[in-house]
């Protein structure tokens, strides 16, 4: 690296795409980089085929009287709920960027059990195939919560395929969580101490506890429901002597968590975009980084906030709500810190950045009405309205997907070694801002009014805001394809990236090639300094 | 480069390519076990959830239940799981000497324990398909008025003691492994990492039945 190149080399040297061809070099491979390629094709499909569903969902209710029959609808929501949470969003960062940078950003060499890893993405696959075939067999009506007694006794669809698919991949986001877990506490650079690491890592450390904890709590509520239907045997329905409450406990144990997993892991990626782009160490990162375990560990005891009109004690509802409340307390010392980052920094509006900006605005607008929802008198009139789906798509669109595609570009010239075109990405960003809002706040306004969720029919009154929601939908869907080409484009035909085209602090960039060698750095890397530690950088003309 | 190729050149043959030391290769093992077996609790945990909650609801049914249930072969098998766990950790001691024959002995002694107690089980639920106490439509009791509860304890019965003995076969599928594997001469004093994870796997199962078998099989006899 002494010999100072003018321009980013033309040669590629030897790294891990390179060193190796063919279709076995891919699926036989340990290496975590190429895991995580593989992960980020696959879940991208889904990411379509979810995606399909919704513009199902949004051409169906463009009309007040529907445009499908009523069952074709509830399959729609249904198999757009179970691909979007359990095969896009819970492996989406860890699965993908957090595969591929976790042991990059702390000097190790590969994840702790690369053969685990690989293991991870085939257990993946095949509860995505089993999902799938339950999608191309008819599909499911039952609604992604799969709500017993409706799932285990009267649905007449094919909720055992689909459950199996939900059960199947959960094991590979538990092999990915103890992976990182391990990984985390074992394998760190010489110098790098907790108090020294990446933000991202520190999220994807609480993200895999939630994992590694709430997941086996799903997979047996999956397998008691799937006996239940099987035997005709009563455990949670109330013909039968069950208590269908029980599952609903059972489920959102899991499944409330497994919202922080899907968006804990897209605060790691903003804290990284917010730095390097304001130029600035983020303000408070002791904040930071265990307001992530903060969340990880309140997030396990808010689950009853959604069983609030199901009969559950109030006494107890009180309490879930109370937690719920304190929650959003490591939620906002994140956004308070991000802004306080940016003051007085150096910002510069690269596509990341615009990501950034979305996600800030827009977590926060998902994060408040969730306030709104914890608060029990009010979510009487909200449950199961517009204004739940609203609020949840702020935060897992809203947050997680613009912070995927925020970390994508900022980590995309590291990962394929080119340089994506900054236009047409910014000009992308802004579409995906303008087409997510004209689609989401819409609904905000039609559930506050009585528009409840999964019905193909509403009253008249509420077709203006619907139309309004399909229209941004379509901004939306266009807002995803412009990147999914450029990108393509840019993996084979965009200019070489050098090692560092952002100036970023953190290992992956000042130490490692772009893209990476098979075993990350040509020398083991030896950490001295704080993470972001733009302040004692020698400030080179960057423009 | 040249850096990398020597260090791995310096490698002892267990020793993957990714780690330091066998030191940090056996911590990182340990570790991950230690998380596995916390999967392993919380997943469990969702039944014992479960079971708390109808014992709570249905308490004289869940009582009535325990008259069907084989105490003298569950004791049977409570033992001979005791006695595994025992004869686990002297082919874990074994392998730390070195000593590669009371290894395979020790394992070949854990395997047969585990097969007793599989046999046993089948026995049991021979005995209960026999007297209609499986869930489902052929599902009879003879309290009748307890129908419905009994059934959900018999569920948890079967889902319970069912997810028990998967892993139990589980189990002896890597103690074979393990055996093979010693037989190989793959162990020494120096490097045993997969006897030591596979016995923390087995004490676990061990353990989870320590805590079903007075759940099910002694809850109604102290009235």
């Amino acid at each position: 690296m002494s010999t100072t190149l003018p321009h980013a080399p033309t040669e590629e040297r030897v790294n891990y795409l390179n060193a190796d061809y063919g279709w076995q070099s891919w699926l036989f491979t340990t290496d975590h980089k190429r895991i995580a390629l593989l992960y980020l094709f696959s879940i991208t499909a889904f990411f379509f085929v979810g995606g399909a569903f919704a513009v199902g969902m949004r051409l169906n209710l463009l009309r007040p009287d529907g445009l499908f029959q009523h069952d074709t609808y509830n399959k729609l929501f249904t198999m757009h709920g179970i691909i979007m949470v359990f095969f896009f969003l819970v492996p989406s960062i860890p699965a993908t960027l957090g595969n591929f940078l976790v042991p990059l950003m702390i000097g190790a060499r590969d994840l702790a059990f690369p053969r685990i890893n690989l293991l991870s993405w085939y257990i993946y696959i095949v509860g995505g195939v089993f999902a799938l075939t339950a999608i191309v067999r008819g599909g499911v009506d039952t609604g992604w919560t799969f709500y017993a007694p409706f799932s285990s006794t009267y649905s007449n669809t094919h909720v055992i395929l689909a459950a199996i698919g939900v059960f199947v991949s959960g094991f590979s986001s538990i092999l990915t969580g103890l992976n990182f877990i391990v990984t985390i506490h074992k394998m760190r650079a010489p110098g790098m101490t907790w108090g020294r690491l990446p933000l991202f890592v520190w999220a994807h450390y609480a993200t895999s506890l939630i994992q590694v904890l709430g997941t086996p709590v799903i997979a047996i509520t999956i397998v008691l429901l799937g006996l239940e239907r099987i035997l005709h045997a009563g455990i949670f329905d109330p013909a039968l002597g069950g208590d269908p409450v029980l599952f609903q406990h059972l489920f959102w144990f899991y499944s409330h968590p497994a919202v922080y997993i899907m968006i804990l892991p897209g605060m790691g990626v903003i804290s990284e975009i917010i730095a390097c782009f304001s130029r600035k160490a983020i303000f408070g990162y002791g904040f930071v980084a265990f307001s992530s375990v903060a969340i990880a560990v309140l997030g396990f005891l808010v689950w009853g906030h959604h069983l609030f009109v199901a009969g559950q004690s109030m006494y107890a509802s009180m309490v879930f709500s109370f937690i719920s409340f304190l929650v959003a307390v490591p939620s906002a010392i994140k956004v308070f810190n991000w802004t306080a980052t940016m003051y007085r920094g150096s910002i510069s509006f690269e596509t990341p950045m615009l990501y950034a900006f979305g996600f800030i605005g827009l977590f926060t607008i998902g994060g408040l009405t969730g306030l709104f929802l914890a608060t029990m008198a009010i979510d009487v009139h909200l449950t199961d309205t517009y204004f739940v789906i609203a609020h949840f798509h702020y935060v897992m669109v809203g947050g997680m997907v613009l912070a995927f595609l925020g970390g994508i570009h900022f980590w995309f010239p590291k990962i394929t070694g080119r340089m994506y075109p900054e236009n047409w990405a910014r000009i992308a960003a802004i579409i995906v801002f303008v087409g997510f809002n004209l689609t989401f706040f819409p609904q905000f306004i039609v559930g506050y009014l009585g528009m409840p969720r999964r019905y193909a029919t509403y009253a008249e009154e509420f077709q203006v805001l619907n139309v309004l929601s399909t229209a941004g939908a379509s901004i939306l869907g266009l807002g995803y394809l412009i990147p999914m080409i450029y990108l393509a484009w840019a993996w084979r035909k965009g200019p070489r990236a050098p090692q560092n085209p952002w100036h970023a602090k953190g290992l992956e960039w000042e130490n490692s090639p772009s893209p990476p060698p098979t075993f990350n750095f040509d020398e083991q890397p030896i950490v001295t300094e704080e993470a972001y530690n733009y302040a004692g950088e020698v400030q080179v003309g960057r423009h | 480069m040249a850096d990398i190729d020597a260090t791995l050149a310096a490698h002892p043959p267990q020793l993957k390519h990714h780690f330091d030391d066998t030191e940090q290769q056996l911590e990182s093992s340990t570790l991950g076990m230690w998380v596995f077996l916390l999967t392993e609790v919380m997943f469990f945990g969702g039944m014992f959830g479960g079971y708390t909650v109808y014992r709570n609801m249905y308490p004289d049914a869940f009582a009535s239940t325990s008259h069907f249930m084989n105490v003298t072969m569950g004791g049977f098998n409570t033992g001979v799981l005791i006695c595994s766990s025992l004869t686990m950790a002297l082919a874990v001691r074994a392998a730390q000497l070195g000593s590669k024959k009371t290894l395979i002995l020790f394992l070949i002694f854990t395997l047969i324990l585990g097969f007793v107690f599989l046999v046993v089980k089948y026995f049991e639920y021979h005995e209960k398909w026999v007297d209609h106490h499986i869930p489902g439509p052929g599902f009879r009791y003879e309290e009748t008025r307890y129908f419905h509860q009994a059934q959900i304890l018999f569920f948890l019965y079967f889902a319970m003691t069912g997810m028990h003995a998967i892993h139990m076969i589980v189990g002896a599928g890597l103690l074979t492994t393990l055996i093979v594997m010693a037989a190989r001469n793959k162990f020494s004093a120096l490097w045993y990492t997969p006897v030591e994870m596979i016995g923390l796997y087995w004490h676990f199962v061990d353990i989870v039945w320590i805590f079903l078998f007075p759940l099910l099989y002694l809850i109604g006899h102290t009235k």
